[in-house]
């Protein structure tokens, strides 16, 4: 198999890469820190946003440049393991920025970006629909880290041990 | 024929083996990165977490309630900014003009049932909502400095401030080790004993204690703090304690029933030297005071459902135009309130002790 992503597909995979990634380490150092964690929300705020749009940008390239398919050798439940994974990727990738938008929204918060431009809230302040999403956004930020785990193992086994052409797919 | 990579003999190779176990290395190294920088691995570390769970070992839990400054009472009112702020910071809230505030005064402290006393701290938390959609937060109170200058001490003061079960009262020993250990909250304590408290909520002066940046269209930061200082004449709280568990809050329902409240919004510009990470310390006499506007606050409702209750007076809801500075407490309220905030929003809320009722 040697085909592989194109270009931009492979650009924004890996730049998607490394901010969530980091967004994930912020995040939980976030919590775990009084005394860091203003700057690091200050940070972890604008990021999220720029993923949003990152996977919104992604979503569509996807859906036009279709991936280079899977090994033909390569077991079903193992391609079905493999689609399943992304496309949760994908859910997670728009809950987490839109939960986290929504809970700030819920429960009244300004969203400060850039100067004094706001984003707008996306849902009415509401004392239940708060206590829903805040935790929300934790579970599925622990979600989001066990499957980019997971995402990781299965790359770096395709690379060194199946050696079947689909890390190389991503890397070149 | 040639192997197949997917095959359980392959990976059961010896070689497979060894890159299967590296791999899970990888794994396990950035779970373990995780959990540190989640703070997993060290319970020992002071977390917004640990900080509202104090508060409740020390308090009782009050399901619904703010886990601190518990017991309070919502108002609205508005805010007239004469347009001289504007000279420090470019924030709208500056603008001259006139925009809503939604507020909140309480009592220090994690009990909503408690009752009004010569001893306890009164706040007073505003929302200024200024004509560009900006917001700025800010929870004030009355005494002149704060007792603890960062997250660590305000911990180990509230544990040393819990009052024994088989007394009632907190243990003096802990109180003194405490205080020997942190000087600073010492003098900081005889300075607000020093200072005489008012009678009521309507004639004291409510400071930020904290510092901020506010930062000019020339953007220059200066250091500011803030005070709320009353219309109402200071009179002095009169010795003894009345037998009305809400006598400072019905006095408070009764003052803006009769008529508007209001204070003058000044702010203090520091000067290089002045401390700005440190709030157990006043900044010296002399200091440049501005006259920003005047707080009319119009009415009191019930927590219960008044427009205060979902809202938490984060110190770091602040306008472009005021930044935080490198006052260690900011980022610790910030973390502390939210914290607070989301424990409160997923449980079912009691009617508070102060209902001001229809028509205030």
């Amino acid at each position: 198999m040697t085909q592989t992503f194109p270009l931009l597909s492979r650009l924004l995979h890996w730049t998607m890469a490394v901010l969530i990634l980091a967004m994930l380490f912020v995040g939980a150092a976030m919590v775990s820190s009084l005394s860091d964690y203003s700057r690091l929300v200050a940070i972890h705020r604008p990021l999220g946003i720029l993923l949003l749009v990152l996977v919104a940008v992604r979503l569509i390239n996807r859906l036009l440049a279709s991936p280079p398919p899977l090994p033909v050798a390569m077991p079903p439940l193992l391609k079905f393991v493999a689609h399943a994974s992304h496309w949760l990727l994908y859910g997670l990738m728009f809950a987490l920025p839109l939960v986290g938008w929504g809970m700030l929204s819920a429960g009244g918060y300004p969203i400060p970006l850039i100067g004094s431009f706001h984003l707008p809230p996306i849902l009415p302040h509401d004392k239940a629909l708060y206590a829903i999403l805040r935790p929300a956004h934790t579970v599925l930020a622990y979600l989001l880290f066990l499957t980019f785990l997971a995402h990781l193992g299965a790359a770096l086994t395709h690379a060194l041990v199946f050696k079947d052409g689909v890390f190389r797919s991503m890397v070149k | 024929m040639p192997d197949d990579p997917y095959s359980f003999a392959h990976l059961t190779k010896a070689a497979s083996l060894v890159r299967l176990s590296g791999v899970g290395i990888v794994l396990v190294s950035i779970a373990g990165a995780f959990a540190a920088t989640a703070g997993w691995l060290s319970p020992g570390r002071l977390d917004a977490d640990r900080m509202i769970d104090r508060f409740e070992a020390v308090n009782g839990e009050h399901p619904g309630f703010r886990r601190n400054h518990a017991k309070g009472v919502c108002f609205t009112g508005w805010f007239e900014s004469s347009g001289n702020g504007a000279r420090l910071s470019t924030a709208a809230v500056f603008w001259r003009g006139r925009m809503p505030v939604i507020g909140r005064f309480a009592l220090a402290g994690g009990l909503p049932m408690m009752a009004d006393g010569p001893a306890a701290v009164r706040s007073m938390a505003l929302e200024f909502q200024s004509p560009d959609g900006d917001r700025w937060r800010t929870a004030m109170n009355d005494i002149p400095v704060f007792p603890v200058k960062d997250a660590q001490a305000f911990y180990d003061q509230l544990a040393a401030g819990k009052p024994d079960p088989r007394t009632g009262r907190p243990d003096p020993a802990a109180m003194q080790v405490f205080l020997a250990r942190h000087p600073e909250t010492a003098r900081a304590l005889a300075l607000i004993k020093a200072q005489p408290f008012s009678s009521g909520f309507g004639n004291a002066t409510y400071n930020s204690l904290n510092t901020l940046l506010f930062v000019d269209g020339a953007r220059v930061a200066r250091p500011v703090r803030w005070s709320m200082v009353p219309h109402d004449t200071f009179v002095p709280e009169p010795a003894g304690k009345p037998a009305d568990p809400n006598y400072l809050f019905d006095a408070l329902i009764a003052r803006v029933k009769d008529s508007p409240v209001q204070w003058r919004l000044v702010l203090t510009v520091g000067q290089p030297g002045d401390p700005t990470d440190d709030a157990t310390v006043p900044w010296p006499e002399g200091r440049n005071r501005i006259d920003a506007g005047v707080l009319t606050v119009m009415a009191l409702q019930d927590e219960d459902d008044g427009a205060c209750r979902d809202i938490s007076f984060d110190p770091l809801v602040l306008p472009a135009g005021i930044t935080a500075s490198d006052d260690p407490l900011l980022s610790a309220r910030s973390g502390a309130y939210s914290e607070s905030f989301t424990r409160r929003e997923g449980e079912a809320k009691p009617p508070s002790a102060v209902q001001p009722g229809t028509g205030s």
